[in-house]
């Protein structure tokens, strides 16, 4: 396991960190969802109207993201509490934030010294599209898109160096 | 033997999958108690008596730790094991946790099979 400073000192920055903020995603959606997360192909809707945000601060700062529709964060919530798609109601908001809490978490506790050197915020969900999130990263942005039962879901670490 | 537990965290989405996984796991609960912070768990153990409380770490109000400290105050927590589910994974948090008298660490996301290998053995008394 490397440490953030090695990770940082490495060629290409943040942008070294893609496979082990794709690890944390697949993990979480495997073992909380008992789903698996396929590929982008890159060509999927891109409209996303729901976004669930974490905070980070510390060793790292900055904002995790994850974005999807509000079909897949409906099918995301019932494959969480193990309901029916008809029986999903409020708790969308709490089980995205929940998503993006255990991801960010899951990504910190795989880099070295990150576990205990970086704190998480409570979640952020916003639902809709027309805005802009302005989250004063001065890096450029790590990011993943993936497939949840073939709907795209874009996973987010913008970076406050 | 059926028993009672309290299930602590400020997300309602995760106390209900956390009852779910103690059930998966083939944990027979009479009743489940359920509280959205330390505050409310201590609220909830004034009037009431369990066999187990699982909590998370990070909540609003009074988060986990704060709690687990406060129980060998309160009467109806004596003797009943604490087990933390949360994102906290360093190694800090989890000895700072049983150094507070909990009993067992599960880390999110976990699966219902971890549940069972951390809290069967804290309710037979073997951790």
């Amino acid at each position: 396991m490397k440490s953030v400073s090695e990770l940082l000192a490495t060629e290409g920055g943040h942008q070294s960190w893609i496979p082990l903020l794709d690890t944390a995603a697949r993990e979480v959606f495997e073992l909380m969802l008992g789903c698996h997360l396929t590929a982008s192909t890159g060509t999927e809707e891109t409209k996303l109207d729901v976004t669930a945000m974490v905070g980070l601060a510390g060793q790292l700062c900055g904002v995790l993201s994850v974005r999807c529709n509000e079909k897949a964060a409906a099918l995301m919530t019932s494959k969480m509490l193990g309901v029916t798609l008809d029986k999903v109601g409020p708790e969308i908001a709490d089980a995205l934030g929940e998503i993006s809490n255990m991801v960010a978490g899951n990504f910190k506790n795989k880099i070295a010294g990150l576990a205990e050197g970086c704190m998480l915020s409570p979640p952020t969900v916003i639902t809709g599209s027309d805005y802009n999130l302005h989250s004063m990263a001065d890096s450029p942005a790590v990011e993943i898109r993936m497939l949840f039962e073939g709907m795209p879901i874009v996973i987010s670490l913008e970076i406050h160096t | 033997m059926s028993i009672k537990a309290l299930i602590v965290d400020d997300s309602s989405v995760m106390r209900k999958i956390v009852e779910r996984s103690l059930r998966q796991a083939g944990i027979d609960l009479s009743d489940v108690f359920q509280a959205g912070n330390g505050a409310e768990a201590l609220g909830v153990l004034k009037d009431t008596k369990v066999d187990l409380i699982l909590c998370d770490i990070n909540m609003p109000v009074m988060d986990g730790l704060e709690f687990i400290k406060q129980l060998p105050g309160v009467e109806n927590a004596k003797g009943v094991p604490v087990v933390m589910i949360t994102t906290e994974g360093s190694e800090s948090h989890v000895v700072q946790a049983l150094s507070c008298g909990a009993r067992g660490y599960i880390r999110k996301p976990f699966t219902p099979e971890q549940v069972k290998e951390h809290v069967v053995p804290v309710l037979a008394g073997k951790s």
